[in-house]
């Protein structure tokens, strides 16, 4: 006010200019509070869109085209007399499966015609067969109807059937869109339910390749990590809050755990590598590195979480088990820990939801080596549900980018999962004192 | 003895000797006129027994499992008259003889190799022998002293307190431990690298093409490391990725902070949040599959060259994936300053903005800038999205619409493969890993001080 009285304006001209100011500064308040609105939009729009592309891409591979056959279990066909381990091995399905082919359309003849014809089916169909007449032995000889899985770029044309009215034929031939529409009219090509992606491992054929082998490789890899990270994160948690002298010792301690929730997560593999494989000579792609690489990642995680839980429990719990003659440690272990172990919880289940979705240090193991098989425990080779993603997206089949887009859904529903968990184990145990 | 089957027998070892040392201490006690008279409760004698039966045994047994198989291969390779001298020479040997050994070896064999197969073989079944034998004896016999010395004077809880207290702060080091190992790891095989390139040279030179020759005669056998156009990639993708967020994060946490209502609020925070959760895979795949070629066709169709691999698309989608990160630390630092302040101002006559402006935000900013440096060092460390998105050539450009590489996609490329460590092809990707680990490690610092040094402001 000292300005305005020396410049001898009148209170009215004060009030004027007041007010002619006060127009642009509310013009001012509504762009800022406009450019907030546009933020948050912005954030929310990135959730939609990630979402919907996701989705959009991914959904259609949970159905996958089958083809119906009329196939004769003929023992002179499958060149075997019995049924047994042995002999199904080298028996000729792929020879039962042409023959149903060429008889649903006889009037294919040139030997072009009908290679054609053969890869309308997957070259994966005989192994489901064979598996068929192993579980039933007295099929031999008869005949059933199947369904077998179509070839993948068979599937992706007739997905994309449904998008445009042409379809997408990229590999396929004209005379094998004839024969599909003809399957399709009969009701004998329909899209049903995609068994395979949930039961296999990978496949160079996208017709065959599922998520079940990197799947469990990701249990087993959380096991590990679950069982080492758990307890040292919080045996670490429970000293630093109730024991550690304050001095330079401690200090180091609580730098180098900040430090580490912060360092790159591909550093983690480089130490992996150049320390578990490489000097204590442990098996390269299994999940037992893995597990060790993640723990060493998600500890700090642990650790401050269970020390902001640890933190929580109110000093009069301590003060009261004190003076009823408790030591230190036996206030920690029964009358602390309890009251904050639903915390702790919480944040192991956040970490591990955080080392599920990591693949950077793992590919530095080696966990990404094409895994067929299903791996039996933590030293066997495995994969996990990321790097699968990983490997997949780089994989040049168009049928590939929807089974990566629904494996990607697969681990968005098991993380969304793990999360809500937390939120309701938290809002279910917190405790308000 | 097979291993797990030791473990699975040490394991029921230390409940004999939890239960024995816990009946012993009752039986003390009933002389003396119950428990009363013990020192302790009776499952502190109980746990004290099983400490000294079983912890001495674990360690050994996990220093004997770390170091038999390093052991054992020195044995029988010492045992090799004319072995290789270098050390793939040993190593392809070794392999060899361990196949033999196991029975499954391709190809002939001679008297040597089936010698040293059969050494390896006694040797494992020696060692199997000794590893029982000193694990079981270490158990035993310990357990026996523990439990000899249960009286009713043995500070029992004393002890075992005291064995779980070094057992916590030993969990506490393992931060100080991995650390170590980091540096470690980084360190010696940068070490070996700069052997044989220059860090001159790797610092400042311009071209980078690290195709290191199997053999000295091939054509085009020297590589080129020259690290420049990677941290010029690096820092390019990371600044994209800064321009989307830094804005984005903050105006969308002062928001929720200042203006939002309860509603929007507990809507719009958790759902921005969700984009915390999501893997760095996924939005590899958004970003190479999605953003890359929307870019292209959008840069085409107004007339601009675009790679299908652009700098643009990583650093927009990274940008994307920091927004919860910057927008979560800095709504705590805008929560933290005091009411009183923005009442202050309000009071003055001063509109909701100009407080922002002119009093929150500058109250705020330390934490603000560490959380802001935070998220650069999350986005130089970042891998996936750039290794899926970003490209592998080392281009030294300042058009984001061309595929650049960074520091972490090269330590990918170099390590994913083949695995010959004596090659500086591989020996620079840990070269590449310490500058990340470095430059991350002074960004961290600097944060975490800069945060800690504010928050004692008004705490």
């Amino acid at each position: 006010m000292t300005d305005l009285t020396q410049t001898n304006l009148t209170q009215k001209q004060v009030r004027e200019r007041i007010a002619a100011r006060l127009a642009s500064r509310h013009r001012k308040e509504k762009i800022f509070r406009g450019f907030g609105i546009a933020s948050i939009a912005f954030g929310v729009l990135a959730v939609l869109v990630l979402f919907t592309d996701i989705i959009s891409k991914g959904s259609s591979a949970f159905v996958q085209s089958q083809i119906q056959l009329q196939v004769n279990y003929d023992p002179a066909e499958l060149g075997i007399d019995k049924v047994d381990q042995e002999s199904l091995a080298w028996a000729n399905f792929d020879g039962v499966i042409r023959n149903a082919l060429r008889e649903r359309f006889p009037d294919v003849t040139g030997r072009s015609e009908k290679r054609e014809l053969y890869s309308l089916v997957s070259s994966g169909a005989g192994f489901d067969l064979r598996e068929r007449l192993q579980n039933n032995p007295e099929l031999l000889g008869q005949s059933e109807t199947v369904w077998v899985n179509a070839d993948d770029d068979v599937d992706t044309y007739v997905k994309s059937l449904s998008k445009s009215k042409d379809g997408f034929l990229g590999r396929t031939s004209e005379q094998k869109a004839v024969w599909i529409n003809a399957l399709r009219d009969s009701g004998e090509l329909k899209k049903r339910f995609n068994k395979t992606f949930f039961t296999n491992g990978d496949s160079r054929e996208p017709e065959q390749a599922g998520i079940r082998a990197a799947l469990v490789g990701s249990l087993f890899t959380l096991l590990v990590t679950l069982v080492l990270s758990f307890p040292i994160g919080v045996a670490a948690a429970i000293y630093l809050e109730e024991f550690a002298p304050k001095n330079r010792w401690t200090d180091l301690i609580e730098v180098n755990i900040n430090n580490l929730a912060a360092v790159p997560s591909i550093v983690f593999g480089l130490l992996g590598l150049a320390i578990f494989i490489n000097f204590f000579e442990l098996p390269r792609s299994a999940p037992l590195v893995g597990g060790l690489v993640l723990t060493l990642m998600t500890l700090p995680t642990i650790i401050i979480s269970s020390r902001a839980s640890l933190k929580s429990v109110p000093p009069s719990i301590r003060e009261a088990a004190m003076g009823m003659g408790a030591s230190r440690m036996q206030v920690v272990l029964h009358h602390v820990l309890p009251l904050a172990m639903p915390g702790m919880l919480t944040g192991a289940i956040i970490g591990m939801a955080q080392a599920l979705g990591e693949t950077a240090p793992l590919l530095m193991i080696g966990m990404v080596a094409f895994i067929v098989d299903v791996p039996h425990g933590i030293t066997d080779p495995s994969t996990v549900l990321p790097v699968q993603i990983f490997l997949w997206a780089d994989s040049p089949e168009r049928a590939f980018v929807e089974r990566t887009s629904a494996a990607i859904m697969v681990l968005l529903a098991v993380l969304i999962t793990m999360n809500t968990c937390a939120v309701w184990l938290r809002k279910k145990l917190e405790r308000r004192w | 003895m097979q291993t797990p089957t030791l473990f699975a027998l040490l394991l029921l070892l230390i409940l004999v000797a939890y239960g024995t040392g816990f009946s012993r201490a009752i039986g003390a006690a009933r002389s003396r006129g119950g428990i009363r008279s013990l020192a302790s409760l009776p499952s502190y004698y109980g746990v004290h027994t099983a400490l000294w039966c079983g912890l001495p045994a674990l360690v050994i047994l996990g220093v004997w499992l770390a170091f038999d198989d390093a052991i054992i291969r020195a044995l029988v390779l010492g045992g090799v008259a004319d072995r290789p001298e270098t050390l793939s020479g040993q190593n392809l040997l070794y392999a060899q003889i361990q196949n033999l050994a196991a029975g499954s070896l391709v190809g002939e064999s001679t008297p040597q190799l089936a010698a040293a197969a059969a050494h390896l073989n006694s040797l494992r079944q020696s060692g199997q022998w000794l590893q029982t034998a000193l694990i079981l004896i270490l158990a035993v016999g310990l357990g026996a002293y523990a439990l000899m010395r249960v009286t009713p004077e043995l500070r029992a809880r004393e002890k075992v307190e005291k064995v779980l207290r070094v057992i916590l702060l030993m969990c506490a080091c393992a931060a100080i431990f991995t650390t170590v190992g980091i540096l470690m790891s980084v360190l010696f095989e940068s070490l070996r690298f700069f052997q044989a390139v220059p860090v001159t040279e790797f610092l400042f030179g311009l071209h980078w093409s690290p195709q290191m020759a199997m053999r000295a005669d091939q054509v085009g056998s020297s590589g080129a490391f020259g690290a420049v156009p990677l941290f010029t990639g690096t820092l390019m993708v990371s600044a994209i990725a800064m321009f989307v967020a830094v804005p984005v994060g903050l105006m969308s946490a002062i928001y929720l902070a200042e203006y939002a209502s309860n509603r929007v609020r507990a809507f719009a925070k958790p759902l921005i949040e969700i984009l915390a959760g999501v893997p760095t895979v996924v939005y590899g795949f958004f970003a190479a599959l999605t953003v890359a070629p929307f870019i292209r066709d959008l840069a085409q169709s107004v007339g601009l060259e675009a790679s299908s691999e652009s700098a643009l698309a990583a650093g927009l989608v990274m940008g994307v994936m920091i927004i919860p990160f910057i927008s979560s630390l800095s709504d705590d630092v805008i929560n933290a300053v005091p009411q009183s302040l923005r009442d202050g101002a309000l009071g003055l006559g001063s509109t909701k903005s100009e407080t922002v402006r002119k009093v929150v935000i500058p109250a705020a900013l330390p934490g603000i800038v560490g959380g802001v440096l935070l998220a650069v060092s999350r986005a130089i460390g970042e891998t996936m999205i750039v290794v899926m998105a970003a490209g592998l050539a080392a281009n030294l450009t300042a058009n984001p619409l061309e595929s650049v590489t960074t520091v972490t996609v090269q330590i990918v490329t170099l390590l994913v493969g083949d695995q010959e460590f004596d090659s500086p092809k591989t020996l620079a990707a840990f070269a590449l890993g310490l500058m990340l680990f470095i430059s991350t490690l002074i960004l961290n610092f600097i944060a975490l001080h800069v945060v800690k040094k504010y928050r004692e402001q008004y705490d």
